[in-house]
Formats: C-alpha cells, sequence, structure tokens
C-alpha cells in the first residue's frame, strides 16, 4: 500500500484509493439492502392477517405463526425483565459508585467476554443448567433465562454510556438540595439518562428476536400455544430455522423470514431514533 | 444505613457478570470432563474420526474446519471491513457518515439464521452452477462468505473507534509536512490505530469461530479434513447444534467436549483482544497523549 504511490503521483493515487474504498463501502451497504431486499420481495406477499393470527398447523406447512409469536415475545419478556435490573444495577454502580479501579477492571472484564461467548454455548449452559440442572425443563423460563444472561453485557455497557453521559452538575444540584445519593441517582440522573437505557433495552429486545442456537436447546421447539412459563414454546427464529432445514415449506419460510426481518428493521430504528435524541439533549 | 445496602445491592449487580461467565464455565467443564477424563484429550484433539456410535471423538475434522471458515470469512471481511471504517471515520461527510453508520450497524441485527438462508438461497446455488467453482455448493467457501459478512459490523464498530481515537494532532502534523489525506491515513493514522483495529479483528474472529445457524446452513457439515474449499466442511459449532437434539450420554458429554474446546479459543481470543487494546492505552499513556483519557475501550 505504501509503495503504491510512487507510481502514481500522491495526488492521483488519493483519488484512486478514495474511489476503491467507497467502492467497497457501498458493496457493503449494497449487501445489506438486498438481503432485506430478497426477503421481503419474497416474502411479504405471503404475509397476511391470518398469517399473524392464526395457529401453525402441520408443523407450519399450513397456516399462521401466531404461536410461534406469542412465544416469541414471552421467552424475550422474560429475558429482559431478569436482565434489565441487573444490568442497570451493574451500570449504576460502575457509573456513580465506584472508581476505576481492579474492581471495575473485573466487572468490565466478565461483561466483555460474556459478551463474545457464542450463543450456541450459552444454548448448552442454559440445556445444562436450567433445562436439566434446576429441572425447567424446555421451558419459556429456561429460554428467557438464558436469553437474559446473553444480554446482560448489552444492557450493562448502553445503561453505563447513558448514565455517564448525564452532567455532573445535575448530582451536584440534586445533592446540594439535600437529596441522598441514591435518591439524586433515581430522580435525576436515571430519568435524565432513560432514552440511553431504553436503546440497550431494545437492542436486547433485538438480541433476543433473532436468537435462535441459545433458545433452541432451552425453550424446545413445542408450536402448541404456551400457557405458563413452565411450556415449552418455538420462537419465530427457531420456526425460521425449523422450516427451512426441514423443508417444511418455502412460501412460509420466506413469511417468516420477512415478519423476523421487520421486526428486526423496527427494533433498529426505534433504537436508533431514541439514541440520537439522547446524544443530542447533552451535547 | 439504607445506602449500605443499596450499595452491596449495585455491587452485587455488578459482579453478576462475572458470576455468570464463572457458572457457564464450570457447567460446561462439568458436563464435558468426564469424557475427556475417561477417553483421554488426546482422542479429541489429535483423533480424525468421530464416530459417536462407536465410541470415536475425534475432533480434528471440526477443528479444521472452524479454522477453513474463519480464516475464509477474515480474508472477506478484514479489507471490507476497513476500507468502511476509514471511509466512516475520515472520509465520509458527517451527513453521509449520519446514514452509512447505523445502517451498517443494522448488518449486526440480521438474525443469523436469515444469513443462513440468504447463503442457502443465493450464494450455494451460485457456487453450485458456476462453471469455475461446481460442487455441491454447500461449501467452506460458502460459509466463509457469509462469515465475512456476518464479522463485518464487529470490525467496523472497533475500527472506527480505533481510528477516532487517534488524535488531532497526527493528523494535522502530517498534512502541515504536505502529505496528501490518503497518505496521512496510510502512513499515519492507520498505523496509530493498529492495536485498535487488531483488536477489533481478532474480535470478529471470535465471532466467526463462535457462529452457529449461519453456517450450519450453508457450509455442508459433513465430518472430513476438505481438500478444496469447495467441499463441505464441519466446524466445531455445528458439530454442536446438530447433533444436541438426539444426543445421548457419552455422546452428550462428547458435544460438551467440543463446547470446552470452542469455549477455550473464544477466551483465548478475547484475552488477545484485550491485550492489544492495553497496549495501546499504555503506549499513549506513556507518551503524555491528552486522548488518552478520552479513549473507553
Amino acid at each position: 500500500m505504501i509503495s503504491l504511490p510512487r507510481i502514481l503521483h500522491p495526488r492521483h493515487a488519493q483519488v484512486v484509493a478514495k474511489a476503491v474504498l467507497w467502492a467497497m463501502t457501498l458493496a457493503t451497504v449494497g449487501v445489506l439492502f438486498y438481503i432485506i431486499y430478497f426477503v421481503l420481495r419474497r416474502g411479504l406477499g405471503h404475509v397476511g392477517w391470518d398469517f399473524l393470527t392464526e395457529m401453525p398447523r402441520r408443523s407450519g406447512s399450513v397456516g399462521g405463526i401466531f404461536s410461534t409469536i406469542v412465544g416469541t415475545l414471552y421467552v424475550t419478556g422474560v429475558g429482559v425483565i431478569v436482565a434489565t435490573p441487573i444490568g442497570l444495577g451493574a451500570a449504576i454502580y460502575l457509573a456513580e459508585y465506584t472508581r476505576e479501579g481492579r474492581l471495575t477492571r473485573i466487572v468490565r472484564f466478565g461483561a466483555e467476554s460474556l459478551a463474545n461467548v457464542p450463543s450456541i454455548i450459552f444454548g448448552l449452559f442454559g440445556f445444562a443448567f436450567f433445562v436439566t440442572y434446576l429441572r425447567f425443563g424446555w421451558s419459556i423460563l429456561s429460554g428467557g433465562l438464558t436469553l437474559a444472561f446473553m444480554i446482560l453485557p448489552t444492557i450493562i455497557r448502553t445503561s453505563e454510556e447513558a448514565l455517564r453521559a448525564v452532567p455532573a452538575s445535575y448530582r451536584e444540584v440534586a445533592l446540594s438540595l439535600g437529596a441522598s445519593k441514591w435518591q439524586a441517582i433515581v430522580r435525576v440522573v436515571m430519568p435524565a439518562a432513560a432514552p440511553g437505557i431504553l436503546t440497550g433495552i431494545i437492542l436486547g429486545v433485538g438480541r433476543s428476536v433473532s436468537e435462535t442456537a441459545a433458545v433452541i436447546f432451552t425453550s424446545g421447539v413445542s408450536l402448541k400455544m404456551p400457557h405458563s412459563l413452565f411450556d415449552s414454546t418455538r420462537t419465530m427464529s427457531v420456526h425460521f430455522y425449523t422450516l427451512t432445514m426441514e423443508s417444511i415449506s418455502e412460501p412460509k419460510a420466506y413469511a417468516t423470514a420477512a415478519v423476523l426481518v421487520i421486526t428486526i428493521l423496527l427494533i433498529n430504528v426505534a433504537a436508533y431514533a431514541l439514541m440520537n435524541r439522547f446524544t443530542r439533549k447533552f451535547r | 444505613m439504607k445506602d449500605r445496602i443499596i450499595e452491596k445491592a449495585l455491587l452485587l449487580a455488578a459482579l453478576s457478570a462475572v458470576g455468570i461467565l464463572a457458572l457457564i464455565t464450570i457447567f460446561i467443564f462439568r458436563e464435558g470432563l468426564p469424557v475427556v477424563f475417561s477417553k483421554g484429550p488426546g482422542e479429541f484433539l489429535t483423533g480424525t474420526v468421530w464416530q459417536p456410535s462407536h465410541g470415536h471423538y475425534g475432533l480434528v475434522p471440526m477443528i479444521v474446519g472452524s479454522a477453513i471458515v474463519t480464516f475464509g470469512a477474515l480474508i472477506i471481511g478484514v479489507p471490507l471491513g476497513l476500507a468502511c471504517a476509514v471511509v466512516l471515520a475520515e472520509m465520509a461527510p458527517p451527513r453521509a457518515r449520519k446514514i452509512l453508520k447505523p445502517t451498517i450497524e443494522l448488518l449486526a441485527g440480521i438474525p443469523s439464521v436469515v444469513y443462513g438462508f440468504i447463503g442457502m438461497m443465493i450464494l450455494v446455488p451460485w457456487i453450485r452452477n458456476n462453471p469455475a467453482l461446481g460442487g455441491t455448493g454447500s461449501s467452506a467457501l460458502a460459509a466463509s462468505i457469509i462469515l465475512g459478512i456476518m464479522i463485518l459490523p464487529t470490525i467496523i464498530g472497533i475500527s472506527i473507534d480505533a481510528i477516532e481515537a487517534v488524535p488531532r494532532s497526527y493528523r494535522e502534523g502530517s498534512r502541515a509536512l504536505g502529505a496528501t489525506e490518503w497518505q496521512t491515513i496510510t502512513g499515519v493514522i492507520l498505523p496509530a490505530a493498529r492495536s485498535g483495529i487488531v483488536a477489533g479483528v481478532i474480535l470478529g474472529m471470535g465471532r466467526a469461530v463462535g457462529e452457529t445457524m449461519a453456517v450450519i446452513m450453508v457450509a455442508g457439515n459433513s465430518v472430513q479434513i476438505p481438500d478444496s474449499i469447495l467441499k463441505p466442511v464441519r466446524t466445531l459449532t455445528a458439530n454442536i447444534a446438530l447433533e444436541m437434539s438426539y444426543a445421548s450420554g457419552q455422546h452428550e458429554q462428547a458435544l460438551f467436549a467440543t463446547a470446552i474446546v470452542l469455549f477455550i479459543i473464544i477466551m483465548i481470543l478475547n484475552s488477545l483482544a484485550g491485550l492489544a487494546r492495553r497496549k495501546k492505552k499504555r503506549k499513549r499513556k506513556l507518551k503524555g497523549d491528552p486522548a488518552s483519557g478520552v479513549e473507553v475501550a
């Protein structure tokens, strides 16, 4: 790369290099748009109100995906409800209660390592721990708790960033008015950081909805309507995987993919819009 | 008093991540180690035959499979990812950047099953029908390409942070000496950001090694050491996911043993990435660089 400019005048080399790099960037964006376009064009035609509200029949080759939507909501719900208080608590401790030192290094090491653990390992762990050891069986609870562990690092990181973005003056004013440290955090800092914290939660929802490997071995593959936390359920992603791999129905697979992709798009747009508003506020 | 209790509770929450990591380690090892001890670690790490029904648990084909697709993913993902990072951090006007960055981040949000599906529907037939390539299509090549795209957000995100952490004065100094923008990028900025970029590439590697569903859907999954990238391969992750649904007894333990190997690889990559990042910070601090305080890993 360094020797290349010797052939060309540096200014010309720059033009060529810029063109190549821009082309590569646009190609990357192009791949993304093509994936979305491909899935929606083939899938949307098969998605109607009945597809969303009917139960899947005959392994999903007939009917809709209603029970998998409900299953996804339950599993994701458990994950977020469990991970949010823990993650937020960890973030508050890191941002408000401690200085950088050995403890924060350990906490950050744990969170970063956890974030990089592959989802299949979460799946195996969830199977060994929740399903077998704690005897929760293949259930919404097992899957939800596994997802909670998986999205915890995301929630810790985004919440900590959000709390740190709140100017110190907010805390100082609250404390000078006689509030205790905890009151200042709960009444002043957290509300100000709320959009940022919410972004982390939404990103966690996105990860949960798209996850397959970690839930297939913990929540199972039942297509029945779940009635309790201890019922097995099949999430949309798992259902889509099964439809595809067992060649059950190509139109239904495309339709499920379209629903998944639209859900993920909405989640990401919401997260981005929130984050945008939040960062603008404190700039 | 109340504040004391709250602080203790928050500390507990903060330690949860480490606790969970420990719990995962304990349970994966607890389930996997018995078979490793009864068969001997050598069987797993040097055996080339995987036949659970006959008690053969050689992981070499899967280790080779994971290595090939990961390496392939890097060949595709690193140049593309670096190009995107340089464009986003150094070249794109703010408005273009505001659109491009979230768009590329969206790549990370697409479910891996959808990547696998796209691979099955577009890439695999394309490889099969291409006269220069051929084979069944489900191959190390297909897995490498899909993984190469999937690791882009990791590489791009961390590389952008690394490039942006390079102090302004470096750029200004270089430009003041008469270097063009491009000479500044290749001669000054990228070298200064190198350890951060390396960390991004290592974490991208980790993502490629750990990806499961997308790989299963395009890699063909036969247990063999392939003699060409057009041949099917089975990765460590695929080995676990494919057989977990029906395995029991020693076979199930062997899948946990596969997970131990995977887990160790991931933790090594994590540590390497952490080292690369710390090296960067230390270097900055030694030079008394004002940017060292701003940069958050």
